[in-house]
């Protein structure tokens, strides 16, 4: 009751089906080109037309090769995709940022750095990260494939009104311990499914004092704690954020929204159905050791034995075992890896690549290691090379991709090959989520940067 | 895919493993198609093939034992990434429910938008099922859609399950929430002049 949640819900509610979904405007539609064909595919079908063209943006992100983006994709299949969505964006009259448009990007790293989300607002996308437009005040949630083409028809979606929880996070995040590693906490005390179900608020010290691209990070792994969604209200780092960037309002459209943002948050008598409390000095730089995001310890701990375990729970974690090649109780500090990978929707933004250079600069990547960087987007690789990062990175043997989801996902060419082990700033540990047989550790830049340079899993604290 | 659904007695399929992840129902690089056929084929396929394209003999759906229309999931089905492309490869291979004693939302959801009826059950009954289809593959199910009732036939054993009035109307008929939201146009009209979009 009174929760922010409840505040932007209730304001987007055409309708309510009696003893059924509610039926919710939708302001904010994103399309990449997986998740999409099948829905344009619908929309010619049944014969109808965008209700809201202008409300939808796309651009191809799954697929892009992450070098030579000028020249055609070589996989055929990959190609005919990104076309279709380019030829889907152009017959429907949408929003289009292509393959080298200078707007292209992961789409949830676009979205904001665009000032395309915005506070109060409600978004969807065909893409479970959707959530991390959550840092914005916004509620934007993940769909599937036909609810993309319910919101193309009418801007609306049927959804049933989820519950509503408060995560708050307390007292001061210590050295080398960031967003990322709140995120990877939570889920290991509160498993993938704990938020399954609910709607999250992110609160107290902690989150206030994260920077735009560290509350972006969080939201963006609140699916992987199966929420449907997280979000910040908005505060002054919010519209400080926001403002001049470039479909941000201005002028006196400026002032309206400001006004209007800034009764975004929830009220001092407001009641969530779950409140949770965890202390920002209990965490520590993060791992993950199976396969799943929920299993995840500190840098420096042992993965779990099986004491305690139910017969479900015990088969399920020895097959994670057995594929990650790890032993219950075994300690991994120090585990040989063979690739790195900075980026994707979840720490491909400007903020990681300072924090993966400022453990690099004037070291030399290990031998053994392949790294693969790859900005969020091209307004990313653009402050990358404002800022001297590439050069940096240049001399301590990193090179820098180009744009899009990449190895997070491995749905174009940077696959990691199967039984090596990857670090990861990506968000799934999932079996083959990197490629066939891959083995990835989640991380945060910085872990991920002190592992490229010693070849080993090493907590970052130790060499900064 | 629009298959109107009542009764269903069939046997069962059982994976019992939780957290069964979209990426494990269908890989990531079987996503590239422009259309929804064909995905039955891919279902569950790193489980299923080796990297030869073989069938892996001991997992369940190479298994000539195991059959039916009904797959029976460890808690925590579905969760991750929200391709409805899993939905897809379930309904394709030819499954009409998934019986879990937890489903992750957006999956939940997908589901019920290709026609896959997914049923809650409580982990107990959940754990008899997996018992009763272990002693006798053959034994069946009764879902029964109109009373919302699920029984395991071995131990007559039945539990009432959840859906919403909504969606088990559309289920029933074969209807979709896209003729729904079609024929509320004038409501959406109305909301964005009041709310001045």
């Amino acid at each position: 009751m009174n929760t922010l949640f409840d505040k932007i819900w209730d304001a987007h509610v055409v309708q309510q089906i009696e003893d059924g979904p509610t039926q919710l405007y939708i302001d904010r539609l994103y399309c990449h080109e997986v998740t999409s064909p099948q829905a344009f595919a619908g929309m010619k079908q049944r014969g109808l037309k965008c209700l809201r063209p202008a409300q939808i943006f796309c651009m191809p992100d799954h697929n892009t090769p992450t070098h030579d983006q000028d020249k055609p994709i070589e996989d055929p299949v990959s190609k005919k995709q990104v076309d279709t969505l380019a030829q889907n964006a152009a017959e429907f009259g949408l929003n289009h940022f292509g393959m080298m448009h200078p707007k292209n990007g992961i789409i949830h790293v676009v979205g904001p750095e665009r000032g395309l989300s915005l506070p109060g607002m409600t978004i969807v996308c065909g893409d479970s990260h959707t959530s991390t437009h959550g840092a914005m005040g916004a509620v934007a949630f993940g769909i599937g494939t036909s609810e993309v083409e319910m919101v193309m028809a009418s801007q609306c979606i049927l959804q049933q009104k989820p519950k509503s929880m408060r995560i708050n996070i307390s007292g001061t995040l210590g050295k080398g311990v960031t967003a990322k590693d709140v995120a990877l906490y939570l889920m290991s005390k509160i498993s993938t499914s704990g938020a399954t179900g609910f709607f999250v608020e992110y609160a107290g010290s902690v989150v206030k004092d994260l920077s735009m691209e560290g509350r972006l990070t969080l939201c963006n792994l609140s699916i992987e704690m199966g929420a449907r969604g997280g979000f910040i209200a908005p505060d002054e780092k919010t519209f400080e954020y926001i403002k001049g960037r470039e479909y941000a309002p201005t002028g006196e459209e400026w002032d309206k929204a400001l006004a209007y943002w800034k009764t975004l948050k929830s009220g001092e008598d407001a009641v969530f159905d779950k409140e949770l409390y965890f202390d920002g000095a209990d965490i520590q730089p993060m791992i993950t050791y199976g396969t799943n995001p929920g299993m995840g310890m500190s840098i420096t701990d042992c993965i779990p034995t099986l004491e305690g375990m139910g017969e479900a729970a015990q088969a399920s974690f020895m097959k994670s075992m057995n594929y990650m090649g790890f032993q219950p109780g075994q300690q991994l500090l120090g585990h040989p890896i063979d690739y790195v990978f900075l980026g994707a929707c979840t720490n491909g933004r400007i903020e990681d690549f300072r924090a993966f250079a400022s453990v690099v600069k004037g070291k030399k990547k290990a031998d053994s290691v392949i790294a693969w960087l790859v900005p969020g987007s091209w307004a990313v690789d653009q402050q990358i090379r404002m800022e001297g990062l590439d050069v940096v990175l240049k001399d301590a043997g990193f090179e820098i991709r180009q744009p899009g989801c990449s190895a997070c996902l491995a749905m174009n060419d940077d696959k990691i090959p199967a039984g090596k082990y990857s670090v990861s700033t990506s968000n799934r540990n999932f079996e083959g989520r990197q490629g066939p047989g891959s083995r990835t550790i989640l991380a945060s830049p910085l872990v991920a940067a002190a592992a490229a340079v010693t070849g080993v899993l090493t907590d970052p604290r130790t060499i900064i | 895919m629009k298959q109107k659904f009542n009764i269903i007695t069939s046997t069962c399929v059982p994976l019992p493993l939780e957290n069964v992840d979209t990426d494990q129902i269908i890989p990531a690089r079987f996503l590239k198609a422009t259309d929804k056929k064909g995905f039955g084929e891919n279902l569950f396929r790193d489980w299923r093939y080796d990297k030869q394209g073989n069938p892996i003999k001991d997992f369940v759906l190479n298994d000539p034992t195991y059959g039916g229309v009904v797959l029976v999931a460890g808690k925590n089905f579905g969760s991750g990434s929200s391709r409805e492309h899993a939905a897809w490869a379930i309904a394709d291979y030819g499954f009409r429910v998934v019986v879990s004693s937890f489903f992750a939302d957006i999956h939940k959801n997908n589901e019920l938008n290709n026609f896959v009826l997914p049923v809650v059950v409580s982990e107990q009954f959940l754990q008899e099922l997996f018992d009763s289809i272990s002693a006798n593959p053959k034994m069946e199910v009764e879902v029964d859609l109109p009373n919302q009732t699920i029984t395991n036939k071995a131990t007559g054993k039945s539990e009432q399950f959840e859906i919403n009035a909504y969606k088990k109307h559309c289920l029933i008929n074969g209807l979709d929430d896209i003729d729904f939201l079609l024929e509320n146009k004038d409501k959406i009209e109305a909301w964005e002049k009041k709310n001045e979009r």
